[in-house]
């Protein structure tokens, strides 16, 4: 017969003091696991929910970056324009958007220093292949002029990029005319102007990338192949998403560092809750004894004191869960090794963080919860009964 | 039997629970200890002397845009100068661009270099060898014994940045005081492989004839391309390298905010075990006050107790951590950064610092109240 769940609940509100510094101190853990676990969660989420799997993204052979030296040239470019299965817009012009990046280095409002902001130069072609784009204040630039619309992220967190404002990219100031919301994709970290101006400003003759629409799904891979397999074109197509989907090796440091805390946290918190139960078994000691005299088994006391430290885990859990609450959405940045420029995200708790992390607890509950009631089903009844 | 004797007996009496205690602030300290090593390799720590005399001259606008390469003649005149080197970054894959095996390779003057990096050392004869071979290159010494390379391989690399591939022949092995994991090589090869280039380089590394001039000189040579084609921003190697710390993101906010989550949780645990075990005594406590022991004893006895079980679990922490940062500089991503940090005294007397204030802390409260006390219901208190 089981011991009733009741009995351990009573016991963890009898002994606050103890139940409230152990459960804090996963709780501390939890925290910390579900904030390495967001920040890794909101990465994974720029990346791969950014681009469309229709669109094809074609960069130099050999280059896996739209930030290499020597791109696309304007005779590849036609002969690109030329390939079958590429959608039409509504003038009836093939859907083909050549582009350029440059990086340039921004303050950060917070005053930790400056960064990396990725410069995107485009026509109003390429803004239309991206229509989770969506401008959220002020106007697109216009073709020809030194203007730059910025991200919302941006916006928020670099001087220098409020509408009105111009920020100085090679040989003038460009001008700040409006604010884009890139629906959560990787442009989220992003600042957009004029390609052709580019061109003229710096003498290029050449784009970093050419991004393809294609119609369909099946066009978009025959695209792809054909773009990798033109010999005259020496150039290489892949489909948008897996060019984003490589880059989530972003944030590999935090990863690493992050994973390490957790873990060596994740021990010390173990020990704290096992400290804890054997106190509570050595404080209960005679009770434990009395209910074997009673008819409990070992497996039930066994199974009773390991359903007392998961329940203590989970409290922890879920003080932990609440903790970082207020944490969740948050935006921050982190250098993208592709690009060598700022990628923005948000610290996203997801149903997989909290579940991890409660999980992640459990096994703490359970580490710590073993040994003690091992002990207390061990325990000789006569000797516990006099003590 | 002296206080102190006193107090140790009574710290480990109940000897599991002060072996679970010192373990579980052991592994926060040792937490503690490792992100304070780091904080000190990020943000206190000069480097080595060479290190601090050296300026990292770049494009204003971006690491990315080069600079002319008539800039180092000019560079070279100004006051406080003593050697100026081209850089520039490859940014190629080596072999099967297997991620943990890649390394950076820099295109420079083979002349110079090891004037600028005086604290590499390299043999008079390989580098002249290497000063002799366009295809040439030198490599770390470390990372030559990684992939096995010895002086006259051949090795090639993938451009991914640049058009083109690299066939290098190894003239030499450098030796640097931290692991560089570089490759160096003519940057005459990108020049003539690659013609939009010739004539530009990536960043310039400059030697400056003491480390008291280097905010000088970076200001002198800022001052003098000001109204240049391409302005640049010039600065000490140290602040190069935490601008790249400060881009991977508010670096500063994660160690603090993990070191604050560290030292609260030790909080507890330490609370928690001090507590406890000053419950179990109520009696022994009345009885050590009938016999005539002050209030200011007892609450000594107690904090005493706590702060060696504290300190005892910071030891174990502190040295726990060179081991830690051991087994980080093993793994294939970290190894770059931890094979580079030491801990140091300081850090270590901060570490025992912060846990005896924990221990302290933790026990006042408790043991305040026990000292308080009531003899007579102490007495009859049934633990």
């Amino acid at each position: 017969m089981a011991v009733p769940i009741s009995y351990n609940i009573r016991n963890l509100v009898l002994r606050k003091g103890a139940t409230v510094m152990t459960a804090l101190g996963i709780a501390l853990t939890v925290a910390t696991a579900i904030f390495i676990l967001a920040l890794l969660a909101g990465l994974r989420d720029a990346f791969t929910t950014s681009g469309d799997p229709n669109n094809v993204l074609v960069l130099r052979k050999g280059s896996n970056s739209e930030l290499a030296a020597g791109g696309v040239d304007r005779d590849a470019m036609q002969v690109i324009r030329d390939l079958p299965g590429i959608a039409r817009n509504s003038q009836g012009d093939p859907m083909v958007s050549g582009e350029d990046i440059l990086v340039i280095v921004l303050p950060r409002l917070d005053g930790t220093g400056e960064t990396n902001v990725t410069v995107r130069f485009l026509t109003s072609q390429g803004i239309q292949m991206r229509p989770e784009v969506k401008l959220a204040a002020g106007r697109w630039f216009t073709p020809g002029q030194r203007e730059i619309v910025v991200s919302k992220s941006v916006h928020q967190r670099f001087g220098q990029a409020n509408i009105g404002d111009s920020i100085w990219i090679g040989k003038g100031p460009w001008q700040v005319v409006g604010i884009f919301d890139s629906g959560g994709s990787a442009h989220e970290s992003e600042v957009w102007a004029d390609v052709n101006q580019l061109a003229s400003d710096f003498d290029r003759t050449t784009y970093s990338s050419v991004l393809i629409r294609a119609t369909d799904q099946l066009s978009a891979n025959a695209l792809k192949n054909q773009v990798t397999d033109d010999q005259r074109l020496k150039l290489n197509g892949m489909l948008e998403p897996d060019y984003y989907a490589q880059q989530t090796s972003t944030g590999g440091p935090i990863k690493f560092v992050g994973f390490v805390v957790a873990f060596v946290m994740a021990v010390g918190s173990c020990f704290a809750a096992m400290n804890t139960m054997y106190a509570a078994v050595a404080y209960r000691s005679r009770e434990i004894a009395t209910l074997r005299v009673l008819g409990f088994s070992r497996p039930s006391i066994l199974t009773s004191f390991v359903l007392e430290s998961l329940m203590l885990a989970l409290l922890g859990a879920t003080v932990g869960i609440v903790l970082m609450l207020p944490f969740n959405g948050m935006t921050t940045g982190t250098s993208n090794p592709v690009t060598f420029s700022e990628a923005v995200f948000s610290l996203r708790m997801t149903t997989r963080v909290v579940m991890s992390a409660t999980i992640f607890a459990v096994v703490m509950g359970l580490f710590g919860g073993m040994a003690p009631a091992w002990h207390a089903a061990r325990q000789n009844i006569l000797n516990a009964l006099r003590g | 039997m002296t206080l102190a004797r006193f107090v140790r007996k009574n710290a480990f009496r109940n000897k599991r629970r002060s072996i679970l205690t010192v373990l579980s602030i052991g592994f926060s300290l040792l937490l503690l200890t490792f992100m304070m090593t780091i904080w000190r390799a990020f943000y206190i720590d000069e480097g080595s002397a060479e290190s601090t005399q050296r300026v990292i001259v770049r494009n204003k606008v971006s690491l990315v845009f080069s600079i002319p390469a008539y800039y180092r003649e000019k560079i070279r005149a100004l006051p406080g100068v003593k050697s100026v080197v081209p850089e520039r970054w490859f940014g190629g894959t080596y072999k099967d661009a297997n991620k943990e095996k890649q390394f950076a390779q820099f295109g420079t003057d083979p002349q110079e270099l090891f004037s600028v990096y005086r604290d590499f050392h390299i043999p008079q004869d390989q580098l002249e060898a290497w000063q002799r071979d366009r295809a040439g290159c030198v490599v770390d010494a470390d990372l030559a014994k990684q992939h096995g390379w010895k002086v006259g391989d051949r090795i090639f690399i993938k451009g991914t940045i640049f058009p083109f591939d690299l066939e290098l022949t190894i003239r030499g092995i450098f030796t640097a005081p931290a692991k560089t994991e570089t490759l160096y090589f003519d940057n005459t090869y990108i020049e003539e492989a690659y013609k939009p280039v010739k004539g530009m380089v990536g960043f310039y590394g400059v030697l400056a004839d003491s480390p008291q001039s280097v905010p000088q000189v970076a200001k002198a040579i800022d001052a003098e391309f000001r109204n240049a084609d391409r302005a640049t921003k010039s600065e000490s190697e140290k602040a190069f390298g935490l601008g790249w710390i400060a881009m991977m993101g508010n670096v500063k906010a994660f160690i603090l905010s993990i070191c604050a989550a560290v030292v609260f949780a030790t909080l507890l645990v330490s609370a928690n075990t001090i507590a406890m075990s000053i419950r179990e005594r109520t009696r022994e406590v009345s009885v050590l006050k009938t016999l005539g022991f002050t209030r200011r004893t007892v609450l000594g006895l107690f904090i005493g107790e706590a702060v060696s079980v504290a300190l005892a679990g910071g030891l174990l922490g502190v040295i726990a951590t060179p081991g830690l940062i051991w087994l980080m500089a093993q793994s294939p991503q970290g190894g770059f950064f931890f094979s580079n940090i030491k801990i140091t005294g300081m850090t270590v007397l901060v570490a025992m610092l912060a846990a005896a204030t924990v221990g302290f802390v933790s026990a006042f409260v408790p043991a305040y109240h026990a000292s308080r006390g009531n003899i007579v219901e102490g007495l009859r208190h049934i633990g």
